[in-house]
């Protein structure tokens, strides 16, 4: 087990250290995903099984997607198609899918050499984990989803501004138009703010 | 564990300092972010209590929220100026 601890954060150093110093952002975002997967690793290894889960499917599952989603619609342009084949030499996606693969070579010698129940280590169940949650610590969660639905209004909110100033500058503005969106921005950004 | 914790977290640091790639800037805080939640989980491990694996449950709430409010930003910035670069966005309105 101290064995899989170790070279699962030498992976994550490694992989962190290759992305902070990447030039393309999808390889960096490609890099940090092998990260999130070393720490979710460790987090198996050190007793925290639904963390490890929580890990892979929200960090790496949804954020990480959200981000790349992102950095793919700012690179739309003329030249899309050559990056895209760029992208998709060996030399770009080898060095994290056998960084994962070696993480997955890990994991399974971990399931195989689990410990046995009653060892030294006190494995937190997510039935523990959950009678905790919602028992002291149930006014975080209220505030996690405070926070969350202010997070899902503020996204919602600036993404529909820009559209509409989008279509705003294609139909091409006039004075009045002009001023009243800049009220709109004002208006917004305090908004915002004030939800922060 | 706390010495992971540690590395990670210098090196989303030296990122965030070396970076001028508002893309790099959010990914970096990420990494800082995760480094923050080994270091909770590593308590948790430490005193074998569900506390620690909470905290990290709020982390990663806080992380989703702030993510989609700064790629909604970062959509919005680029759709003014196409560059990504944070020493453009010196200037405010409004």
């Amino acid at each position: 087990m101290l064995i899989v601890f170790y070279m699962s954060a030498a992976v994550a150093v490694l992989a962190t250290m290759v992305a902070i110093t990447r030039r393309h952002a999808v390889h960096a975002l490609l890099y940090l995903i092998v990260s999130l997967l070393a720490v979710a690793v460790v987090f198996y290894v050190i007793g925290a099984p639904f963390l490890a889960a929580l890990e892979l499917i929200i960090y790496a599952g949804a954020i990480m997607v959200l981000l790349l989603f992102v950095v793919m619609m700012l690179n739309i342009g003329e030249n899309a198609t050559e990056v895209e084949v760029m992208w998709l030499k060996p030399h770009v996606w080898a060095w994290p899918s056998g960084l994962a693969t070696f993480l997955v070579i890990e994991l399974i010698y971990a399931a195989v050499h689990a410990p046995s129940p009653g060892g030294a280590m006190h494995v937190v169940t997510p039935k523990e984990l959950g009678v905790a949650l919602f028992g002291p610590y149930a006014i975080g969660v209220e505030l996690a989803s405070l926070l969350l639905t202010s997070g899902l209004v503020g996204a919602y909110h600036l993404g529909r501004r820009a559209s509409r100033e989008g279509e705003l500058y294609s139909a091409g503005t006039d004075g009045r138009r002009a001023v009243s969106s800049g009220d709109v921005v004002r208006a917004g950004s305090d908004r915002t703010s004030h939800a922060a | 564990m706390l010495f992971l914790a540690v590395t990670l977290f210098a090196l989303g640091l030296i990122g965030l300092l070396t970076r001028r790639n508002l893309i790099f800037t959010l990914l970096c805080i990420e990494v800082m972010l995760n480094a923050s939640g080994l270091a909770f989980v590593a308590g948790s491990y430490q005193w074998g209590r569900p506390d620690g694996q909470i905290m990290f449950l709020f982390i990663l709430a806080m992380a989703a929220a702030e993510v989609s409010v700064a790629l909604a930003l970062f959509l919005q910035f680029h759709r003014g100026e196409p560059t990504l670069d944070s020493d453009h966005a010196s200037e405010m309105r409004g």
